[in-house]
């Protein structure tokens, strides 16, 4: 714009390479490069039967990291969305369990144990949207420890032991692909049309880059903040209802593993930890490369440390790459 | 003592310096004036060793001057003051002062923590600041933080220091004490280049000056060959007839905002004003008066203890969003922290205040295509630059256009009642009567406007009625036949009005 804004700019030609690294689809060409390259490489990647447990493997994530999405969009983190999978998982499974269920055995079974899993996220999503929001609590410290009590308490409850006997309509959620597929494209799509149409949508992003501004603006900047934890809730525990399914059992351990996935997830598809920025598409987009990374690698045989490694560097990357973002963007 | 002849630079093939040539010997000051984006900040960069220039040359002490990068410039003796103060609020002015080199113990890793307070209170009574070496930066008032500055760059042996906008956060007692601090820097030989918008400061302080536009330089010389008109003429490219609009005096219009006994202790007390229809109310007085906290109270960010706010006759209980139900439309005087969302997208921005008009149904789905006629339309009715998209961030624009930004987001409002905290601060000459039209056409239609501003010139062109404050409270209050200098500055000193003045 001015003489001063083009100052700190990169050369022309340097400046459309960075354009296309750091463009929203970067990472889908990125993950179809990825898995041209494994192809030839890893001899049972390209079938069907994998492919489908690789999709089927992504979806619960997709869930979760959508969730996540929103909150790091206004600016926060919500560290304990992969408690909020296990406690969510154990309660359902108490609702639902045909041996030793509040419910088992009853026609009410299914829809009472998934009402009362989002019931779940619901509540601890709005414990941490009130202590950041009312009690004005830094989100990682508030979400960090909600983790370890929520985490603890689900171990606590269970003695630490997995509930089996869930009723076969509620596993076939998270079990077979389509109903999967058909749940978290809904919830990713949703939550797509609200940030890109939506009056809420469009404040978050406000709160992300200035809440102050936001706030002096007319933004119901409190109310706004404490949906979207809420919403992230709700979202670990319609994954929690796909993971469940899947092991055709309610763990208190559920997903503790996954927390950088989802994180990484988000950034790798450009979510600014910063706030302000970030698509739930560009989400999609990270799910789907840490999905093929993850599943390309097991098929090489590499030793489950060798994947940590390989993806903490990758997401390590991603990151960098946000830094670069902000800085092309405010130069 | 330097000298640059010739300077050209380019960004991606566009000019932004074409050919820029002055001489400065030591002991004297050079002003450096022109709008934003005349090239003033590219022409430090490029001697702050940002970046190099494409063509010509530049000699330091009689010697070519090529700098690499900025250490470089610093160790050759150009040091920096900068609008933004570059000092770390958490750290002690000591530390502040030898961040990059501090004394050590010996040759051992340590901090010699007596030798560091020493220098450091040799170099504070040398810029006379009373303050001990061991405050942390961020209890000093912007005027103090500018001399620890000052000694910083004196602590580098600095030969040529650049002051660029230094003045825009000092109070005028500041400010004037700045100006001393100057003259002693040069009676010891440095050589002071000054950039600001303020012309009759540069006037007052310059030796020579410098007039860039469109990074070129249209004019230079003795400061005795200018005046404030033709630096203005010279700086915008036509001649400015009148910076402020011409206002008719508002016929006895109904009352507005009607304030009463508004009281919040150690910010504003008693303070009792009516704004009318089609008025626009000055408030004058010093910074920290209370100028400020008066307008975020009546917008509902800071609390009031006693007293009363009614706005269009029916009683107001100030919170952002009620007060913008009601009709009131705050600018806020720092637009980078309170007013924009600087990386989001210019659209964005302009939508913000009125977004929940836009929204439809139980979930809020925007109707899109009334929103992007709204922003259309506001952009022209502000005379936005056409040449910045929508989607660009807020951040690429100059602050002028960032200031219409700012205004066009609640001009979308239609707010009855306008609070402007300094609009004008750090924007240049021409985006400056452009909003003083758009302020008085506001009045005109009707608002009533309510204007801040350290600037009394600015004042006494734009309002109708001023009140002066001081401490908290109204001290004087005048009408446009009688506004006076001397009397408004008097009253913000906290000198009581002659008896029967206050109506």
């Amino acid at each position: 714009m001015t003489a001063e804004a083009t100052a700190s700019r990169p050369s022309r030609s340097g400046l459309r390479w960075g354009r296309l690294l750091l463009s929203d689809y970067a990472v889908l060409v990125l993950s179809a490069g990825w898995f041209v390259g494994v192809m030839p490489l890893a001899p049972g990647f390209a079938t069907w039967e994998n492919l489908a447990n690789l999709v089927g493997g992504m979806l619960p994530l997709l869930v979760v990291a959508t969730g996540q999405t929103l909150v790091l969009i206004t600016g926060g983190i919500d560290l304990s969305v992969t408690s909020t999978i296990a406690l969510a998982s154990v309660v359902g499974a108490r609702v639902m369990s045909g041996d030793s269920g509040w419910l088992g055995g009853s026609v009410l079974a299914v829809p009472a144990g998934v009402a009362a899993m989002l019931a779940v996220g619901a509540a601890v999503g709005g414990l941490n949207g009130a202590a950041v929001t009312v009690l004005r609590m830094p989100p990682f410290i508030v979400t960090l420890t909600t983790m370890m009590f929520v985490s603890g308490f689900a171990i606590w409850w269970t003695q630490s032991r997995n509930i089996g006997g869930l009723p076969a309509g509620f596993v076939a959620i998270g079990a077979r692909t389509l109903p999967a597929l058909l749940v978290a494209l809904g919830v990713a799509g949703a939550a797509h049309a609200v940030l890109t149409r939506s009056l809420a949508g469009r404040w978050a992003y406000a709160i992300g880059h200035n809440p102050r501004a936001a706030f002096i603006s007319g933004v119901p900047v409190r109310r706004v903040t404490l949906l979207v934890y809420v919403a992230c809730g709700c979202g670990a525990a319609v994954a929690s209802v796909l993971y469940t399914g899947r092991l055709e059992a309610g763990s208190p351990v559920h997903g503790q593993r996954i927390l950088l996935d989802v994180i990484g997830a988000a950034v790798l598809g450009g979510t600014s930890l910063f706030g302000g920025r970030g698509t739930v598409v560009g989400t999609a987009f990270g799910v789907l490369f840490l999905g093929l990374l993850d599943n390309s690698l097991n098929l090489l045989n590499l030793s489950h440390f060798t994947i940590m490694m390989t993806k903490g560097a990758v997401i390590l990357v991603a990151a960098w790459m946000d830094t670069v973002r902000r800085r092309l963007d405010t130069a | 003592m330097i000298a640059c002849r010739g300077i050209v630079k380019r960004f991606g093939g566009v000019p932004v310096l074409r050919g820029v040539s002055f001489a400065l010997s030591g002991g004297r000051t050079l002003g450096l004036v022109g709008e934003n984006g005349a090239g003033k900040t590219t022409l430090m960069n490029i001697l702050g060793g940002h970046y190099p220039p494409d063509e010509g040359r530049m000699w330091l002490g009689g010697v070519p001057y090529v700098p690499r990068h900025p250490q470089d410039a610093a160790r050759c003796g150009v040091a920096f003051i900068h609008q933004e103060l570059n000092l770390f609020g958490n750290l002690s002015i000591a530390e502040n002062l030898f961040l990059t080199a501090f004394p050590t113990v010996g040759r051992l890793p340590c901090i010699h923590r007596g030798n560091l307070r020493r220098r450091a209170a040799a170099l504070l009574e040398e810029v006379g600041l009373s303050a001990g070496p061991d405050t942390p930066v961020e209890r000093l008032s912007a005027g103090e933080q500018q001399l620890v500055e000052i000694a910083k760059a004196l602590s580098l042996d600095a030969r040529l220091m650049i002051f660029d906008e230094p003045t825009t956060s000092l109070t005028r007692q500041e400010t004037e004490r700045l100006f001393a601090r100057m003259g002693q820097l040069r009676v010891r030989g440095l050589s002071l280049i000054y950039i600001s918008h303020n012309l009759e400061d540069v006037l007052r302080l310059c030796d020579d000056i410098v007039v860039l536009r469109d990074g070129e330089q249209v004019g230079g010389g003795p400061r005795a060959a200018f005046t404030v008109d033709r630096l203005v003429s010279m700086m915008v490219g036509r001649s400015i007839t009148r910076l402020f609009p011409a206002r008719a005096a508002p016929v006895s219009a109904p009352p507005l905002l009607e304030v009463r006994h508004l009281t919040q202790p150690g910010m504003v007390a008693d303070i009792t004003f009516t704004l009318h229809r089609g008025e626009v109310l000055g408030l004058a007085g010093l910074m920290g008066s209370g100028r400020s906290e008066l307008a975020r109270i009546l917008f509902g960010l800071d609390p009031f203890a006693r007293g009363e706010i009614r706005l269009a006759g029916r009683p107001l209980r100030p919170a952002p969003r009620r007060s913008i139900r009601r009709g009131l439309a705050l600018v806020t005087e720092n637009r980078r922290e309170e007013g924009l969302c600087l990386e989001a997208a210019i659209a964005d921005n302009l939508a913000l205040v009125t977004l929940a008009a836009h929204a439809r149904g139980p979930f809020g789905w925007l109707e899109r295509a009334g929103l992007r006629r709204a922003i259309e339309g506001v952009r022209g009715a502000v005379r936005l630059t056409p040449t910045a998209p929508d989607a660009a961030p807020a951040s690429t624009l100059s602050g002028g256009n960032q200031q219409k930004v700012v205004l066009a987001k609640w001009l979308l409002a239609r707010p009855a009642v306008w609070i402007l905290d300094e609009p004008t601060r750090g924007i240049d000459v021409g985006a400056k009567s452009e909003l003083y039209q758009l302020i008085s056409d506001l009045a005109s239609e009707g608002t009533g406007v309510l204007v801040i501003s350290s600037e009394i010139e600015e004042l006494f062109g734009l309002c109708d009625r001023i009140l002066v404050l001081s401490r908290g409270e109204i001290r004087d209050e005048l009408a446009r036949d009688a506004f006076d200098r001397e009397r408004v500055l008097r009253a913000a000193l906290g000198e009581r009005p002659r008896p029967g003045v206050l109506s």
